[in-house]
């Protein structure tokens, strides 16, 4: 699955986020901005959940690319300690099993996956804690 | 160092009015304030005006009159309408000027605002996930407030209940019928926590409101609101906003409270001394957010004040007198003023049935929006 925009993810197995990190002040942010003053930086892949919605309604298009067959999804705000607080799709969840502080872990997911060549967005997924 | 008064205020109805121009609906609105002050177009010195989707307000000398009167427009996100007012009474306030207007107007499309990543600063792809949406910020941020603070679900839904209960008594409110508690936690789910009633729309509408020194206004024999404080601040490090596909770990303060806090110095009075307050109501959670950010409660607090109807009409504190952004809809440019329009009806005594029992003699509005701004004023009477 190929990214939905080039300097989102590591090439390591399995990926990672790329943040960027202020060459002066050491603030991590995501994505990695284009200018002198930030340095990409790789982030942690885990954290925990520090909020959450569902998405509901079909976002206009444009600027959505996910699939015409609409059906609600979850996103959320995840915090990476130490570096950043990232949005991102929450993924192999059941809506109802989301909960704030919850420990998720960086995967990807496809934004459209009945696209021909379906395109790779962020997300977290639960931590299983038998693993 | 003297007061700066309004002495004149004129609304044209929220909501959609088909067929007639934003600018159109700025133009009623300066001509209601103008009659209500008793004084004429020709006798305005300057004017500052705010729109963010419906043109240049300075065009609509064309209307009103082409007397070379000064008029600068104003765009500053949703603060526009506030900054349209703290400029106007900063003219007064320099001794150049006794008497101009402050005026707002919007005609937005109908749905969510559309919004492009590069206005933003943001990607492509930020938008092409499906990140553009900003109900998703709004529940986010509830949610996580609810959960550090102990708010309910019923909260929400008490706000927009009170909302709707307020804006059918209001004349210029757009949604005008009372909504009960069960039908608007039941409604379809638009972003979790919020139904589809908790949200307030993009709408039209205009305000205006004539702002005279106070000797101009002892002159006319009017009998004034003293403007006592007007603030507009940008959002401090670390603050949540809209579109933001991250946010610092360490957290900060918001330009509400910078906003708030320059006003209540500048009035020389304390939250506790606020008589009726009119605070941003994008979405109910924002309602009550905004209580504790303009000091009025601390946070936890609205849960037991909604459950006693503490922000009704006969409360101890009403807030959104008129149904705010929920009932009467947002028309960015004008949202701002709206509020201190209704400041003024209730401050006079003229609110009819949304009129606040016993005599208030101070009000608050607060205006917050994108890209992280807020506006404040207090009032007396």
């Amino acid at each position: 699955m190929r990214a939905i925009a080039e300097g989102l993810f590591t090439q390591d197995v399995p990926p990672r986020l790329i943040g960027g990190r202020n060459r002066h002040t050491g603030r991590i942010v995501f994505p990695c901005p284009e200018n002198g003053d930030f340095e990409p930086h790789p982030l942690s892949s885990e954290g925990s959940l520090w909020s959450y919605t569902i998405q509901r309604f079909r976002p206009k298009s444009p600027p959505y690319e996910g699939p015409e067959n609409f059906s609600p999804w979850a996103l959320g705000y995840v915090a990476l300690p130490g570096e950043t607080i990232v949005e991102a799709r929450l993924v192999n969840v059941a809506f109802e099993d989301l909960a704030i502080g919850m420990p998720l872990r960086f995967t990807l997911a496809a934004l459209d996956d009945q696209a021909e060549q379906p395109r790779a967005i962020p997300a977290f997924e639960p931590v299983e804690t038998a693993a | 160092m003297s007061d700066v008064c309004i002495i004149g205020v004129g609304i044209h109805p929220f909501g959609r009015t088909d067929g007639v121009e934003g600018i159109d609906q700025g133009v009623f609105a300066v001509r209601e304030a103008l009659r209500d002050a008793g004084v004429e177009w020709p006798d305005i010195q300057f004017a500052y005006g705010s729109s963010d989707a419906a043109g240049n307000p300075d065009t609509m000398v064309e209307r009103l009159g082409l007397t070379g009167v000064q008029f600068i427009n104003v765009r500053n996100g949703c603060a526009a309408g506030g900054s349209a007012l703290f400029s106007a009474q900063m003219a007064i306030k320099s001794g150049d000027f006794d008497l101009g207007i402050a005026v707002g107007f919007d005609k937005h499309p109908r749905g969510a605002f559309d919004a492009k990543p590069a206005e933003y600063g943001l990607p492509d792809w930020y938008g092409e996930a499906g990140y553009m949406v900003t109900t998703q910020f709004f529940a986010m941020k509830i949610m996580r407030y609810m959960e550090l603070h102990g708010i309910s679900r019923d909260s929400l839904g008490r706000v927009a209940e009170k909302a709707f209960r307020n804006g059918a008594h209001a004349p210029h409110a757009w949604r005008r019928e009372p909504i009960d508690l069960e039908t608007i936690l039941q409604a379809p789910m638009i972003s979790d926590p919020y139904s589809k009633y908790m949200f307030c729309s993009p709408a039209e509408g205009g305000v205006a409101l004539i702002l005279a020194s106070e000797r101009k206004a002892r002159e006319l024999g009017c009998k004034p609101i003293r403007l006592k404080a007007a603030t507009m601040r940008t959002r401090p490090p670390g603050s949540f906003e809209v579109f933001a596909p991250s946010i610092d770990i360490e957290r900060g303060g918001t330009a509400t409270a910078l906003a708030s806090a320059a006003a209540f110095e500048a009035a020389g009075i304390g939250p506790d001394e606020i008589d009726i307050a009119q605070l941003q109501d994008t979405e109910a959670g924002a309602e009550i957010m905004h209580m504790a950010e303009n000091g009025f409660c601390a946070d936890g607090e609205q849960e037991a004040w909604l459950a006693e109807g503490a922000t009704a009409i006969d409360g101890r504190l009403p807030v959104n007198t008129d149904g705010g952004c929920i009932a009467c809809g947002e028309p960015i440019g004008a949202s701002g003023l709206r509020q201190v329009y209704e400041n003024v009806i209730q401050l006079r005594g003229d609110a009819g049935a949304r009129q606040v029992p016993g005599d208030p003699k101070t009000a608050y509005s607060h205006v917050y929006g994108a890209p992280g701004v807020s506006a404040v004023t207090i009032l007396e009477r």
